[in-house]
């Protein structure tokens, strides 16, 4: 007996192109004898074209564990429904034009027999039980929380570890996701970054970041590994690159290997040490290169180190290629200019760039309060200026200083 | 950690503005600081949900299908689905300090933030400690600005400066008087303006209530100012009159706001105790002292109203002991 008409998705108004051809593939699967097909169909003949495609959806037979399939529906990133019923409207017409052929062949079978349907007739208790009303899908959202439990992939990634509520933010990303399947498609980029040597539990924090990675073609990763190899990087050098920069691979080879030249030539350094650099600091691969540029200029001109003693630096603190520059000079200005400082002990102390600019001023103006702002490792009482800057309050105050904490407290509302 | 840390996050606290910060990058940064606080608690167990599935019930025959409950794990409530439980927070600041002064800078959170509305009616005075430098002007009276002129200064004295000060705090006092709207003919009044609580409860120009010279090394000198309705940049402006009444010139290298209302230096944060527990307990701390100070406020003020006229005064600031000193020599 036809029970399947009876199940009416409530959301049949949005329902998208792909789904009207996944539609089309699963009538093949759940088709009955040809009545029920038809009736609707049948039924209301003068319909417009959207509700005689909207009978198409009257007629899926949906079960619980249909849900699961990710391909089943989709997500749209804010689309209206006008404009996606217009985009249905030229597909509609090509449906049109099977229906008819749909309709020869079947009108043969018991059309006059079958009593037309209505909504309101009792059905046995067998069938009300198998009537599965759960609330439907909501067609678009802004967040992935309404479709995770019903997507095995999203709840496998959530168990991996990976951050949906940041992803959700990026809505295509959001859609490729509910679109994966995670045997075919994810779980090979899984195995090829464990292969890789990234641990279970940063493969969570990773995917957050780079979520791209699963449209970036499994040869072509390969293919990067290959090369960074050739340049003789360790695996457990590429391992660590690819952590720290989850994006570098997903820069083609020309383009690391314009960035790896780059490096060379402008910080004129030996392949080994570019080496290390890029090992200790792989963002220098993925970011942008003018800042670097500009880094380079300002150190040269601006704040008048050699080129020797930037390159030491560089080797020393690598984040100071990529620091912002306005509070590189800022710090330069009060470290050279009001600590009196000169640039052969900041060459050999280059983590005062790094630091805050607040914290290096409160410090060395309690040093001077105190008189013990001495920096000149040839007298006596020197204070290193590593130390100034990287310490803890509580040593500073007791080793450098050597004064107790309330009093640093009570120096620095006096500022 | 969430709902019962943000049940202790209403009310006002102080915190120290160091110089050369914005107030409203304090303000963001103590924000970020209390969000992260009360997102670090540990994660929500793992939910459930009743679902009613189709499955065959033992004990009956085959293809007997029914509906059961059944209890299913859930995700939707997950951390890593939902995101940070909070994402902001309501915090407002009084009395704002600007980028180059540094002080006492009282913010509100939650339902605090209606206590910095009473607080600014109250109009309560404020303590500052200007800095200030002989010798020199400039356009924007601060010490930094475009050079417009450069004085000699050696015939500065102290007696002088201490002269000037006198004059203008007395001017002060007369302008105290005219704007607060009172009567002087009453007695009521007239005790008042002997003990020194008059003060102007609307709006009205920067008001000095005491002004004194805490130290003169020329060129430099320091100065205390309890004020009203100020702003920094007239703070400023008013060392670089003092110059001008000196027959010489001056700029203020540093304005420095000891005191707002009830709020001290010893109440106050530091920027190393922006976090949530510290702020917690400041909160707590200056609960029972805001309220007490802002009841007698609202208690004094609808009564006098009808006795002395639209203006009315409150004796709700700690009397400064300089003050019946100046008042009696001055």
């Amino acid at each position: 007996m036809a029970l399947s008409a009876q199940q009416i998705p409530r959301w049949f108004n949005s329902i998208k192109r792909s789904s009207l051809i996944t539609a089309a593939q699963l009538r093949n699967h759940f088709q009955r004898p040809g009545q029920t097909w038809l009736h609707g169909l049948s039924a209301q003949p003068q319909v417009s074209s959207d509700n005689c495609f909207l009978q198409w959806g009257f007629k899926i037979y949906r079960t619980s564990s249909k849900w699961n399939n990710s391909s089943q529906f989709t997500k749209s990133s804010g689309q209206e429904i006008n404009s996606a019923q217009s985009t249905m409207l030229p597909s509609m017409n090509e449906q049109s034009q099977e229906i008819p052929t749909f309709d020869s062949e079947l009108s043969l079978e018991g059309l006059d027999d079958v009593p037309p349907f209505s909504p309101l007739q009792p059905i046995s208790e067998q069938e009300a039980v198998r009537i599965i009303a759960d609330p439907p899908l909501p067609p678009d959202s802004f967040t992935l929380r309404d479709y995770v439990d019903h997507s095995e992939t999203l709840q496998k990634l959530v168990l991996l570890g990976v951050d949906l509520s940041k992803i959700e933010k990026h809505p295509e990303a959001a859609n490729l996701l509910l679109r994966l399947d995670f045997e075919k498609d994810i779980n090979q980029v899984l195995l090829f970054l464990k292969d890789l040597g990234i641990e279970d539990s940063q493969l969570g924090a990773f995917l957050t970041k780079n979520y791209a990675i699963f449209s970036e073609d499994l040869e072509n990763l390969k293919t990067r590994v290959a090369y960074l190899q050739s340049k003789s990087f360790s695996k457990a050098d590429i391992a660590q690159m690819v952590r720290k920069a989850p994006f570098l691979l997903n820069f083609s080879v020309e383009r690391l290997d314009n960035r790896l030249g780059f490096f060379q030539k402008e910080l004129e350094l030996s392949v080994k040490k570019t080496r290390d650099l890029v090992v200790r600091l792989p963002r220098l691969l993925t970011g942008s290169l003018e800042p670097v540029k500009e880094n380079m200029k300002v150190y040269r001109l601006e704040l008048g180190f050699k080129r020797n003693e930037i390159q030491h630096m560089i080797t020393k603190t690598p984040k100071m290629l990529t620091a912002n520059k306005r509070k590189l000079t800022e710090t330069f200005d009060f470290v050279h200019n009001v600590m009196s400082i000169p640039h052969h002990i900041i060459v050999r102390f280059p983590q005062v760039f790094n630091a805050r600019l607040f914290k290096v001023q409160e410090r060395h103006s309690f040093l001077a309060y105190l008189g013990r702002a001495q920096y000149d490792p040839a007298k006596a009482n020197y204070i290193s200026l590593d130390k100034l800057v990287s310490v803890p309050d509580e040593i500073f105050c007791e080793d450098l200083a050597k004064a107790s904490v309330q009093d640093f407290e009570k120096f620095l509302k006096t500022l | 950690m969430g709902a019962a840390g943000v049940a202790r996050l209403h009310g006002l606290f102080a915190t120290y503005k160091p110089p050369g910060l914005h107030w409203k990058h304090l303000r963001d940064t103590v924000e970020l600081q209390l969000l992260k606080g009360l997102n670090a608690g540990k994660p929500p167990a793992p939910e459930q949900r009743v679902r009613f599935l189709l499955g065959p019930v033992e004990g009956s025959e085959d293809k007997e299908l029914t509906l059961t409950a059944t209890s299913v794990p859930t995700l939707t409530n997950h951390p890593l689905v939902r995101g940070p439980a909070f994402t902001s927070l309501k915090i407002g600041v009084g009395h704002r300090l600007d980028a180059q002064a540094s002080g006492v800078l009282v913010l509100g959170v939650g339902q605090g933030r209606s206590l910095l509305t009473d607080m600014y009616n109250a109009h309560l005075t404020k303590d500052y400690t200007v800095r200030g430098l002989l010798g020199k002007a400039t356009d924007d009276f601060r010490e930094d600005g475009r050079l417009v002129e450069k004085t000699t200064y050696d015939h500065v004295t102290r007696e002088k400066l201490d002269r000037i000060l006198a004059v203008i705090q007395g001017s002060h006092q007369k302008a105290l008087v005219t704007y607060s709207n009172l009567d002087l003919q009453t007695q009521e009044a007239y005790e008042m303006a002997v003990k020194g609580l008059i003060r102007p409860m609307n709006k009205s120009p920067m008001l000095i209530t005491g002004i004194r010279c805490l130290h003169f090394v020329p060129p430099e000198f320091l100065l205390e100012v309890q004020c009203m309705h100020e702003t920094q940049k007239q703070l400023r402006r008013l060392v670089h009159e003092i110059g001008l009444e000196l027959k010489t010139t001056a700029v203020c290298s540093h304005v420095r706001r000891t005191r707002d209302g009830f709020f001290t230096l010893e109440d106050a944060l530091l920027r190393t105790q922006w976090d949530l527990h510290s702020i917690q307990d400041a909160i707590q701390v200056a609960a029972p002292r805001v309220a007490a100070e802002l009841e007698k406020n609202l208690r004094l003020g609808p009564g006098t109203q009808q006795l002395h006229g639209p203006g009315w005064h409150g004796d709700n600031e700690r009397p400064s002991p300089a003050l019946e000193s100046w008042t009696a020599g001055g």
